[in-house]
């Protein structure tokens, strides 16, 4: 049972919306999207949209296909089926730039995979770099905005070893912020941490979020997401089974997410 | 039985000795940084490249790697000479040393690249980086880095082999060596003499690569990480 209406399927799949550049338009829009991992089924059709400055938490258990809803959104998995437009680019018609699209998009990860060999200011400075050629002045500025916003100005010089996994998983966030991107996506970005650190890093997820930054996360929060998002959507067996407010979660509609919750609340 | 050292020969034959140390060390340093160069390109080639850059990289290395040095030599030297293609002793040397070091470099390199976490490959790509910017602002310093105590190992091992120069008259330190013992009928004094010079010059090879390291990985510098 799901609680999600379906869109019918448009007839031509490489149809393109001219409403997509409306201020209006949802930033990411699912559209009964499907993947594949060989004969495994990992997305049976998701439907979801996430406005600008919405966030969104993908919440449900491990295989649900929430991971894999969110790393389709900046192509680092292919959709198999369905549509999925992200900052107005057709990810299903398979032609889009993909390094255009990731500076629109910043993505950060459970495992931090911060550039051992670079100083904090160096992590976050490589890609404005390297890929925008922005000067070296204008570098070190960027990397003391960006560091400030996650509370970390002092340690510009630091290199990752040198730094908490809660102070690495901030550097990965301002080195996604220093490209300035249109919406950053989290992946369980606060599971190989302790509560404590945990606390920081979500500190840091809440000011961004009031700052008016898109974001999709998926975590296992349970008090974050109800308090923080805009939205949360549910995922079980690669399906969005229910979605809504924070409050949903007090009281879910489904089985499923009765259980879910029941869990960790 | 009464034998009496005599190491006179240092006197003699010093300018002899200078000039066989210069060459070792001439070929030595010619040939590390193309060594390398090729070895990583080709390290590159064989993992990322299309399969025809694949085969030919395995071609090479395994030829190379099978095959004894002094044979490559005297293919370069006496083998090329045969066609009409003549090349010097020093150049010869240079270009078997670096088509030497630069397949066992390949498979160092290759080692390196593979030690790398496929999540720093995919944060590279993911900050939109193209792959050829990942590879030399990401991948490239990392790989080095951790495989460098052994490329070091490799680069002093090229140094001892030059000792087989002499072969097609490159009169590097061994060759003078051989000279020197030939005249003064002194093999013992000789011979320990030059393994001391050996020794001394690859321990100082081994020093100016560490320095080099501790320019070029400023990571193990500011946090005294040893190599």
């Amino acid at each position: 049972m799901t609680l999600q209406m379906r869109a019918p399927a448009p007839s031509a799949a490489l149809h393109e919306s001219p409403s997509m550049t409306s201020p209006a338009a949802p930033l990411v829009r699912f559209r009964d999207v499907r993947k594949n991992f060989g004969a495994l089924a990992v997305l049976k059709g998701i439907d979801l949209d996430v406005a600008p400055g919405e966030v969104v938490a993908l919440i449900g258990r491990s295989g649900s296909g929430k991971s894999t809803a969110l790393r389709c959104v900046n192509g680092l998995e292919k959709v198999d089926g369905g549509e999925l437009t992200v900052c107005g680019r057709a990810l299903h018609s398979g032609t889009v730039d993909l390094r255009e699209l990731r500076q629109d998009v910043g993505i950060v990860f459970q495992s931090y995979n911060l550039f051992p060999h670079l100083t904090a200011e160096q992590n976050v400075t490589l890609a404005p770099r390297k890929v925008k050629r922005i000067g070296k002045g204008e570098a070190r500025d960027l990397a003391a905005e960006v560091l400030a916003q996650v509370g970390l100005a002092d340690k510009a010089q630091s290199y990752p070893e040198q730094l908490s996994g809660g102070q690495q998983q901030r550097v990965a966030i301002a080195r996604s912020l220093a490209m300035h991107p249109k919406l950053i996506l989290f992946d369980e970005v606060t599971s190989a941490l302790d509560p404590e650190l945990t606390g920081e890093v979500l500190k840091v997820i809440e000011r961004l979020a009031r700052g008016g930054m898109t974001m999709m996360l998926v975590t296992h929060e349970m008090a974050f997401a109800r308090s923080v998002a805009h939205a949360v959507v549910f995922m079980h067996q690669g399906k969005v089974w229910e979605s809504g407010k924070g409050e949903m979660l007090a009281h879910p509609q489904t089985v499923e997410l009765r259980q879910f919750v029941g869990n960790g609340l | 039985m009464s034998y009496e050292f005599d190491f006179s020969f240092l006197d003699e034959y010093l300018p002899d000795l200078w000039h066989g140390i210069w060459l070792t060390l001439g070929m030595t340093t010619a040939s590390i940084l193309p060594g390398f160069a090729l070895g990583t390109l080709c390290a590159v080639g064989r993992l990322y490249g299309p399969p025809w850059a694949r085969r030919a990289v395995v071609i090479y290395v395994e030829g190379i790697r099978n095959t004894p040095l002094i044979i490559q030599v005297f293919w370069l030297f006496f083998g090329l000479a045969v066609l009409q293609v003549r090349i010097g002793p020093f150049a010869a040397a240079v270009i078997a040393l670096v088509i030497n070091v630069g397949a066992y470099t390949a498979e160092i390199m290759r080692a390196g690249f593979l030690s790398i976490p496929k999540g720093q490959i995919e944060a590279a790509s993911c900050l939109a980086l193209k792959p050829s910017q990942a590879l030399w602002s990401v991948q490239l310093p990392q790989a080095v880095e951790r495989v460098y105590p052994a490329l070091v190992s490799q680069f002093v091992l090229m140094m001892l082999a030059t000792s087989i120069m002499s072969q097609i008259s490159a009169e590097e330190l061994t060759g003078v060596a051989y000279m020197i013992q030939s005249f003064t009928f002194r093999g013992f004094e000789v011979y320990l003499v030059i393994a001391v010079i050996y020794l001394v010059m690859a321990s100082l090879l081994r020093l100016t690569l560490l320095g080099v390291a501790q320019v070029s990985f400023p990571r193990r510098r500011r946090l005294g990480t040893p190599l």
